[in-house]
């Protein structure tokens, strides 16, 4: 069977096993390529093994996903997600401009650009407030600032990396009960959500470091605000997560361009897999 | 199957539907090992370390 689509991964996890399974059982050609292998020629002429037209891209490593689809895209490939929703879904930052443009309620955030101004950026924000890194994952490197002596501390820190983690993103600290939403958007259509409660003595709660969910029916309210952001960062496959405000309502905090879905599959049943093939499949077909 | 931790050399069990590229952990030594399947031959190796930008 000729290769319709290709399945670009450099780690096979719970996710990417169950969409080359449900492949199989649906008879869909999916060529699965280990990203670590890959070698492209940045050419007009795409390389010899590209014969795919849409790749469904699910590399865990941002920078490798990003830089792979960009590549391809270059070819003419259809990726899903683009080189562009990964950029910006990537870098919390443009995620933030580009949900607000579209009129999706966010946390209140402040950027700075240095550790002075970024002090000044918490104060204004009050305490506890949060600095998380433009670029990072599975809650890492995020802080809480408790107060002005622990924010210059932390502050200071970052002042000893990397220059990107000198971009301060500064967040309130939203008062919502102990959990968040993630809702899993295929093709523009919510196709499962879940509650995902912190672990004990933890105040984050992706379920990556240790949290644990339970089914989240997908309200009027949830799937407005999913769809809209999806569509905001032009996301095909795509987890929304948002967080309940006692305040404001549902802000969104984050929309994930290489989502895991095991524990919104394993708790609520869906067959997230099975969807995202069927959109690949009828992406393949436009 | 049965293979051997590239780690530790114990045994580790490997399910009969191991898809090309899937991680196991060695019960032994808690390693995460890579599956790789290529014509029709099962060989285990040492999964990559996880990096700074790996997640979502």
């Amino acid at each position: 069977m000729a290769t319709i689509a290709a399945l670009i991964a450099d780690r096979v996890r719970y996710e990417e096993k169950a969409i080359l399974l449900v492949s199989r059982r649906l008879s869909f050609s999916l060529k699965h390529i280990d990203a670590k292998n890959i070698i492209l020629e940045l050419s007009r002429k795409r390389t010899k093994d590209v014969d795919y037209g849409t790749a469904l891209m699910r590399c865990v490593s941002f920078y490798r996903g990003l830089h792979i689809a960009a590549t391809l895209e270059g070819y003419g490939v259809k990726v899903i997600n683009s080189s562009s929703t990964s950029n910006i879904c990537g870098n919390k930052l443009l995620s933030s401009v580009a949900l607000e443009r579209h009129g999706i309620k966010t946390p209140r955030t402040l950027v700075a650009f240095t550790p002075e101004a970024a002090c000044k950026a918490a104060n204004m924000l009050g305490y506890p407030s949060v600095l998380k890194p433009v670029v990072g994952s599975w809650g890492r490197l995020i802080a809480p600032l408790k107060d002005e002596d622990t924010a210059e501390a932390i502050l200071e820190d970052r002042t000893y990396m990397y220059p990107l983690y000198q971009i301060f993103y500064l967040q309130e600290y939203v008062d919502r009960p102990p959990r968040d939403i993630r809702c899993v958007v295929v093709g523009g259509e919510p196709v499962a959500a879940i509650y995902r409660y912190s672990p004990p003595g933890e105040w984050k709660t992706n379920v990556a470091q240790g949290g644990v969910s339970e089914p989240c029916k997908i309200t009027a309210e949830i799937e407005d605000v999913a769809v809209k952001a999806s569509r905001a960062v032009k996301g095909e496959v795509v987890g929304v997560d948002m967080m309940e405000s006692e305040e404001h309502g549902l802000l969104v905090h984050e929309v994930n361009h290489s989502t895991e879905f095991k524990a919104a599959a394993t708790t609520t049943g869906v067959n997230i897999a099975g969807e995202i093939v069927k959109y690949v499949a009828r992406s393949c077909r436009r | 199957m049965k293979g051997k931790c590239p780690e530790c050399d114990a045994d580790i069990d490997v399910p009969d539907d191991a898809v090309d590229g899937e991680i196991l952990t060695c019960d032994e030594c808690g390693s995460d090992i890579e599956v790789v399947k290529a014509n029709d031959k099962l060989q285990l190796k040492k999964a990559e370390l996880k990096g700074e930008d790996w997640g979502e």
